[in-house]
């Protein structure tokens, strides 16, 4: 599994398109399974797929199950054989009468899981997923993630990952590539990307009483103070004892620890100017 | 060719369950092709007075080109409309890349989808009016006549599907497309008149340019018994080159698809 990062507009739908052969490249070569991708020859077709969270493929007005049947006739699967994969598939999706229910009735996380389902009845080798939890709520996308996990233990599928949520790429990518404007920036494991993006974590605070700025000394970097909302950034080697010593030294009313947003760590970094 | 099958058997098996999701609508549509014809019938009649005669068609064999016609809308309807037409909308909303990374011609995939029932009772019902207009003219259907305007009337088919076809797949670079297929069918509505009744100039465009005459003059004149054998070789040319020159224009149009962003 492998995570693909960038900001927006850094080229990763335009790669993941390449790789799958829908866009020509106007130079270099692309070799996908031993394919050149931008001859969308069938044999390579049979072994790729594209998962894409801001489109779908399922049909609106229909359950599910009628768009599996198509992809079945599609690629030519038997019956017999789509029946026992997609029961198979929607077990490990904990899908069930969803499957019969019309595509527009479904919700989103419902929705995209069938959309997996739709995307992986040919049992592909390589699995382009761009965006696969985009606008899930936090249950649906671990349902999701874990079900990524689960095929690709089973199958030992190639999968290639984007996403805006770095809870996807750490729980799921062991490599990491990142692109900035059509570069290669870093390739490698994700420990070593992470420390050198996310070297702080965000912690929101809301208090029970105002608080003056200097209460936060020692307790990491202050963004900003607005009467009982804090934003502070601290250092995740102390965030127990940091945590520890906020709610010892205050009356907390609300708390939140958070990644700051992939895009935004990106950012951070190219301003940093460390290209 | 037996997948390509099963898999047309799916796409009009979800056509037609989609359908039925709104079912009011095929009793609007129906309703709506019922009076559609009854408004052409009437307007080709104020053409003819009592015994005269259009460019040399009698107001029954005049019936049979009206009859064609209606088949040819009708298949507008149920088949190319909402095919071709849902190409602009693959493209725009980008889905047309599930289609190109489906190990299935594209072609045969955008062409044949899905289909609109209500079309099908507007074939039958042109097809009863030309049935109709050639008994009233004394026609003796031989198998011979029956083989030849079957061929002539699939020629035809091919013809406006490679027509709308060729025009759809430019949605590939304009993504608006709909004005265009809208005066393509306005210049079909030509077909409901014989060719006779045109001028010769239009008569010549309707022929090689826009082959209107051969979707539904031509057929007509087969079923009369007087078209010449060189004008049914000319229609079985121009249908394989228009066939051919929408193929290979949409192989064309996708090495410059570049897919909607995210």
């Amino acid at each position: 599994m492998v995570g693909f990062l960038g900001a927006n507009g850094a080229g990763k739908t335009t790669t993941l398109k390449m790789l799958c052969g829908l866009i020509y490249p106007s130079s270099g070569q692309v070799l996908v399974a031993g394919h050149q991708p931008q001859r969308r020859h069938p044999d390579f077709l049979r072994r790729i797929t594209l998962v894409m969270g801001q489109k779908q493929q399922l049909i609106w007005d229909l359950p599910p199950m009628d768009s599996l049947r198509v992809n079945a006739a599609v690629y030519g699967i038997p019956d017999r054989v789509a029946s026992r994969r997609i029961a198979e598939l929607s077990d490990l999706l904990e899908l069930g009468e969803e499957l019969t229910r019309p595509v527009r009735k479904l919700s989103l996380g419902q929705r995209m899981k069938a959309e997996l389902l739709a995307a992986l009845l040919h049992e592909p080798e390589v699995l382009f997923l761009d965006e696969p939890t985009l606008g899930l709520d936090v249950n649906a996308q671990l349902r999701v993630r874990q079900f990524l996990a689960e095929y690709n233990r089973r199958t030992g599928a190639t999968i290639l990952l984007t996403s805006h949520y770095m809870a996807d790429i750490t729980a799921l990518c062991p490599r990491v590539l990142l692109i900035h404007q059509g570069q290669l920036f870093h390739d490698g494991p994700l420990d070593r990307l992470t420390s050198r993006l996310a070297p702080e974590r965000h912690v929101r605070l809301e208090l029970e009483q105002p608080a003056p700025a200097e209460a936060f000394n020692g307790l990491g970097h202050l963004d900003s103070l607005e009467n009982c909302e804090v934003n502070l950034r601290v250092d995740p080697a102390s965030l127990t004892r940091v945590l520890a010593q906020i709610l010892e030294r205050f009356e907390v009313r609300d708390l939140e620890v958070n990644d700051p947003p992939i895009d935004q760590l990106i950012g951070e970094l190219f301003r940093q100017g460390s290209l | 060719m037996g997948r390509y099958w099963r898999t047309l058997r799916r796409f009009w098996g979800t056509a037609l369950a989609t359908q039925l999701e709104y079912q009011l609508n095929v009793l609007v549509e129906l309703l709506a092709v019922v009076l559609s014809l009854g408004g052409s019938l009437l307007l080709l009649s104020l053409f003819f007075g009592p015994g005269r005669e259009l460019g040399g068609w009698s107001w029954n064999q005049a019936l049979i080109v009206q009859g064609f016609y209606t088949v040819f809308d009708g298949m507008t309807t149920a088949w190319l409309r909402p095919n071709l037409g849902a190409i602009v909308t693959y493209v725009r909303e980008g889905t047309l890349d599930f289609v190109l990374l489906k190990p299935i011609d594209s072609q045969f995939w955008v062409s044949l989808r899905t289909f609109a029932p209500a079309g099908l009772s507007e074939v039958v019902l042109g097809l009863g009016l030309a049935a109709w207009g050639a008994h009233q003219s004394g026609v003796v259907l031989t198998p011979a006549v029956l083989v030849t305007v079957l061929l002539m009337l699939m020629v035809a088919a091919v013809i406006l599907y490679s027509l709308w076809f060729l025009i759809a797949a430019t949605s590939i670079w304009f993504v608006k497309t709909w004005n265009a297929t809208e005066v393509l069918r306005a210049l079909l509505a030509s077909g409901r008149y014989p060719l006779e009744a045109y001028p010769a100039p239009l008569r010549l465009l309707f022929t090689l340019v826009l082959p209107v005459a051969f979707l539904t003059t031509v057929p007509a004149e087969v079923l009369l018994g007087r078209a010449s054998f060189p004008l049914l070789a000319l229609g079985i040319v121009l249908s394989a080159g228009f066939f051919a020159a929408a193929r290979s224009f949409w192989l064309f149009a996708l090495r410059h698809y570049t897919s909607a962003s995210s």
